[in-house]
């Protein structure tokens, strides 16, 4: 049963239309990568989609024993971050927060759950190290730990590798994979065709052309190729 | 020196100005390093202006108690600035610097039209600038400042854990089910019960310097939230009270030696920041 079912879903702020007409649905397990170009909409979905703005109109139904507050969710950097004080744990254990309800502090097994995420993306070393002071790779691999803590099965991922060097970039690609063979679902926004293609098992394109469907589909279907064919030649330029 | 300060302290209404002095700059530097860090730095000044407003709505009313007009107004006009949070049409900052000269422009208009007193700018300087009414404080007085203080700084431990993760990141926060708006709301609160408290140590131009400096400080030293925190408090409760002290001694005055005090901490604060990191680095 899918985990997540979108219909005619139009998005915009207040009466400017950003996209209109997406439908689509995410099982359990899925990697979906939604692509497309700037302005496209791929942001306002994934705030819609984690309710924190509302459709003009469509639908988002959840199903399969997925509550609102289990999605865990990796945002594209605030300005306010970048001079935060704060450590890496004080980061990653705030992730932890929705499970905390309306009890003010941190219980023994939400600090635990917060190690293990440190560790699982490997900056276990680093927890008492200031969050702001650290390369733009491990903020990602901290901010994906705190996602960790919130997520249970799904994990929301807007533009993870955007200002990473390529090693960076690889690192992170093959965390989220892991993360995706332990069961756990990704949606991820991307400008990365190429990696979308390669990582993800379903494709949602943005923009004039909507297309959703697997991955193989996308590589026949035109909008793809189109878009495939338009990086390329930009790269050659 | 020491004998002219035993001596004071024998007279309460010094004890008094100690004790309120020190656990208002308590209070005010808790919440510092949050508005500093929202880019709400001159909140504390917006709402003091307003605060001013009030004030002079207060007076011209004759109010005996004026706290029940000052505290809902600035409260409010509190609610009002931090409730649009990031997403707001009026950025921050704009919104601050319109209320915060329509109140003061408001506040002093009403008192010069108004006024019965016979030193209009003796009452609009102190009201600004912090009196001497630190030091005419009742013992009512006192204890009503106690028990809000105390109550600032239970909530903001309570709530801890929540404001930061708000302030780290209010959209993540939202998303993983927190109800942000709530705790923007919550702080929206605090800060303004602080300010009206700390209106009578500093006067209403430069509680800023209270609500801001020490986090500034903490955090040329510290590193992570919880540390910049404490030494917020620590420095903030040592800069009043050295402040009120040199101010009894020396006979200056009360809120903008406080300040003086502050400013120069800032100072060491900064180049201890610089040597320190330049050994880490």
């Amino acid at each position: 049963m899918a985990i997540l079912t979108v219909q005619d879903l139009t998005l915009g702020y207040e009466s400017y239309v950003v996209a209109k007409d997406l439908s689509f649905t995410v099982n359990s397990g899925d990697y979906l990568c939604i692509v497309g170009e700037n302005g496209s909409g791929k942001t306002t979905l994934m705030k819609t989609l984690l309710r924190l703005k509302s459709p003009m109109s469509g639908t988002i139904r959840t199903g399969d024993g997925l509550e609102k507050d289990q999605i865990g969710y990796l945002p594209q950097q605030t300005a306010v971050q970048k001079d935060f004080p704060a450590s890496v744990r004080e980061v990653v254990l705030s992730g932890c927060q929705g499970r905390c309800g309306r009890r003010p502090f941190y219980n023994r097994s939400e600090k635990q759950l917060a190690e293990k995420s440190m560790e699982r993306m490997g900056v276990a070393a680093l927890a008492r190290r200031c969050f702001r002071e650290l390369s733009g790779g491990q903020q990602q691999r901290v901010l994906l730990a705190r996602a960790l803590c919130a997520a249970r099965k799904v994990l929301l991922l807007d533009e993870p590798v955007s200002g990473l060097d390529p090693k960076a970039t690889s690192e992170m690609y093959d965390l989220i994979e892991g993360l995706n063979r332990d069961g756990i679902t990704i949606i991820m926004i991307s400008h990365d065709i190429a990696a979308a293609v390669r990582y993800a098992t379903h494709i949602l394109h943005m923009g004039e052309r909507v297309f959703f469907g697997t991955k193989e589909e996308y590589l026949k279907a035109e909008a793809g190729s189109r878009f495939l064919q338009q990086k390329g030649g930009e790269r050659d330029a | 020196m020491l004998e002219k300060l035993g001596m004071y302290l024998q007279y309460p209404f010094v004890r008094y100005a100690l004790i309120v002095g020190v656990l208002i700059a308590l209070c005010s530097s808790l919440l510092g390093v949050t508005l500093v860090l929202k880019r709400y730095s001159f909140i504390g000044d917006g709402l003091s202006h307003v605060a001013f407003g009030a004030m002079a709505v207060a007076a011209v009313l004759n109010l005996t108690n004026e706290m029940l007009l000052v505290l809902p107004i600035t409260i409010i006009c509190a609610i009002l600035l931090l409730r649009t949070g990031q997403h707001a049409k009026i950025k921050g900052d704009a919104a601050i610097a319109m209320i915060s000269v329509v109140t003061l422009a408001f506040g002093y208009l009403i008192m010069n039209i108004f006024s019965t007193s016979s030193n209009l700018s003796g009452d609009v300087c102190s009201t600004l600038f912090g009196s001497t009414s630190i030091l005419t404080l009742t013992k009512r007085e006192v204890w009503i400042c106690i028990a809000l203080s105390v109550a600032v700084v239970a909530i903001f431990i309570l709530f801890y854990n929540k404001i930061f993760a708000v302030t780290f990141d209010e959209d993540f926060a939202k998303a993983s089910g927190t109800d942000a708006n709530a705790y923007n709301l919550l702080v929206a609160i605090i800060i303004a019960v602080i300010i009206v408290l700390a209106m009578n140590l500093v006067g209403s131009l430069l509680i800023s310097a209270l609500v801001i400096f020490p986090a500034l400080s903490a955090m040329r030293l510290f590193r992570s939230f919880r540390s910049v925190t404490i030494c917020a408090a620590v420095l903030s409760v040592f800069c009043a009270f050295l402040g009120i002290i040199i101010s009894i001694l020396a006979g200056t005055p009360v809120g903008s030696t406080i300040v003086a005090v502050d400013a120069i901490v800032f100072g060491l604060c900064y180049i201890g920041g610089k040597l320190f990191g330049g050994i880490h680095a």
